[in-house]
């Protein structure tokens, strides 16, 4: 049985080698900042996840005496995912939920954020990197879905 | 029954893969990897934004595929542009195939990638009269990274860093002397043969840019490093108790209180959310406004963030180590600000558990 199990784990890590990360994932949407900001939590949420709130920093810093371009962050997560991992894995709390930067360039507008792979090296838990791949892929998707809006 | 199952699953990984290399490989589509990968910086067309202009004819007709592709691989560290290690060469070379469908540019001729001797004593007098007010006097570059906030709207590129190993490792000296030679038409460098220097005193410029080679990672190329994704301390106190002790802390420290939130607000109904998972939202606008001016994507990590939660019995306060985050950005110039950050936040933990 040992053997057995060793010989699956030698399998999972073989397929799990691919499992790098990127640093920033980043993209460019040609449109104007609130079309796209509108575009993008729509996404969000079509991808299966809410959107728990939008950060308004642009606001807080023209507040403060500063100029900025529109400057905005989007959390989500899925509440479920959200509440478990948060409760096995409280040192994550730091990094949840996940979160994507807008801010306006000129007439286009562009969207950031960590690979959530990046989790998996910071924290080296390997049983979440299928959860964390996931995420990876769905915030690709996302990004992909908003950059081709036309 | 072990070794059986082993020659099952080779002979599967071994189908799988035979498979694979049957079917003739998709070829990769440049356009698309570039606007993924690509056009977030260097803007859909090439014309820049954050990172630098790419679609300049001047650049891409004195440049060679193997610069692009280097540059694209190495990237250049503490300066932004990341090395996109995990592309495969397929896919390198098709985006490189797409920057070279823009029009206007001509084809570079192959160009030599022998070493060209000069004298690399008299090339730093004339690199010291003739390049350090645009590209430092250590080859650093030009101030600011490239990151649309920290550039000049006017100038269409920053010096670029000529003591950085990845454009150290990209350029041949053959490239380095063509730009000396011609300068490069839309970007303020200018032909120095036209502002006459002979081609011996350009030979002896590239062999005092080459020598930056033996000299130690230069600052602008420093990454931070820092094991902890996270910095935690235990407070000996409860969970409200050590929120207000939070927010104490971090008025001393001349930040703004933003918000306090559970983790889970949003994500549940009014009334329902966990306090044992609190976290405090607090800023400092001037420290923001100067950290985006230097790369408009560390928004990603502020406003400051404080969580305080309870957890096996113990409560515990924790931030984000922002020297950590600092190698995702690539960018040396945030070095100081993570440095800075990374003091700020462990003196709130420290005040908090007090």
């Amino acid at each position: 049985v040992n053997q057995l199990r060793m010989l699956v784990l030698l399998v999972l890590l073989g397929l799990g080698a691919s499992a790098s990360a990127d640093e920033l994932l980043m993209a460019r949407i040609t449109q104007p900042f609130p079309e796209a900001m509108n575009n993008l939590q729509e996404t969000i949420r079509a991808k299966g996840y809410v959107v728990s709130r939008v950060q308004r920093v642009d606001v807080g810093l023209t507040a403060s005496g500063f100029q900025t371009a529109e400057y905005r962050l989007v959390f989500f997560g899925k509440q479920a995912e959200i509440r478990e991992l948060s409760a096995a894995y409280p040192e994550l709390i730091p990094y949840l939920p996940l979160t994507i930067v807008v801010f306006a360039e000129g007439d286009d507008t562009l969207v950031l954020t960590t690979d959530p792979l990046k989790l998996g090296e910071f924290f080296n838990k390997p049983e979440l990197l299928k959860r964390f791949g996931v995420w990876g892929k769905d915030v690709r998707a996302i990004f992909d879905d908003v950059s081709r809006i036309p | 029954m072990f070794r059986f199952l082993t020659l099952l699953a080779s002979l599967l990984f071994l189908g799988v893969n035979a498979a694979m290399a049957a079917e003739p490989p998709a070829r990769p589509d440049g356009a698309r990897l570039y606007a993924q990968r690509c056009s977030a910086c260097h803007g859909a067309d090439g014309r820049g934004g954050v990172g630098v202009p790419l679609a300049l004819p001047a650049f891409l007709s004195s440049v060679d595929d193997a610069y692009l592709r280097k540059t694209v691989r190495l990237g250049r560290p503490g300066r932004v542009m990341p090395a996109f290690t995990l592309l495969t060469d397929a896919e390198v070379e098709a985006i490189v195939a797409h920057i070279r469908s823009w029009p206007g540019q001509m084809r570079p001729k192959t160009p030599s990638h022998d070493r060209i001797t000069g004298n690399a004593v008299r090339g730093k007098t004339l690199y010291d009269r003739h390049c350090t007010a645009c590209h430092g006097v250590h080859g650093e570059g030009g101030h600011g990274t490239g990151v649309t906030l920290s550039r000049p709207r006017s100038a269409p590129i920053l010096a670029p860093a000529l003591n950085n190993p990845g454009f150290l490792a990209a350029a041949s000296d053959a490239l380095i002397k063509t730009t000396l030679v011609n300068g490069r038409d839309g970007t303020p460098m200018r032909s120095f043969l036209k502002q006459g220097l002979k081609e011996r005193d350009i030979n002896d410029i590239v062999a005092y840019v080459r020598a930056f080679e033996q000299m130690p990672p230069p600052p602008g190329a420093r990454v931070l490093e820092s094991a902890s994704p996270v910095l935690v301390r235990v407070s000996p106190y409860s969970v409200e108790e050590t929120v207000e002790k939070v927010k104490t802390a971090v008025g001393a420290a001349n930040m703004r209180l933003i918000r306090v939130q559970t983790l889970d607000q949003g994500f549940v109904a009014d009334g329902k959310e966990n306090h044992d998972q609190t976290i405090v939202y607090s800023c400092d606008f001037g420290f923001l406004n100067e950290a985006l001016k230097v790369d408009p994507r560390v928004g990603l990590f502020l406003p400051c963030r404080v969580t305080v939660l309870r957890h096996a019995g113990k409560v515990q306060v924790m931030t984000i180590n922002p020297k950590r985050l600092s190698r995702i950005f690539n960018n040396a110039e945030l070095n100081d600000l993570c440095e800075q950050m990374y003091k700020v936040y462990v003196e709130i933990l420290e005040e908090s558990v007090l």
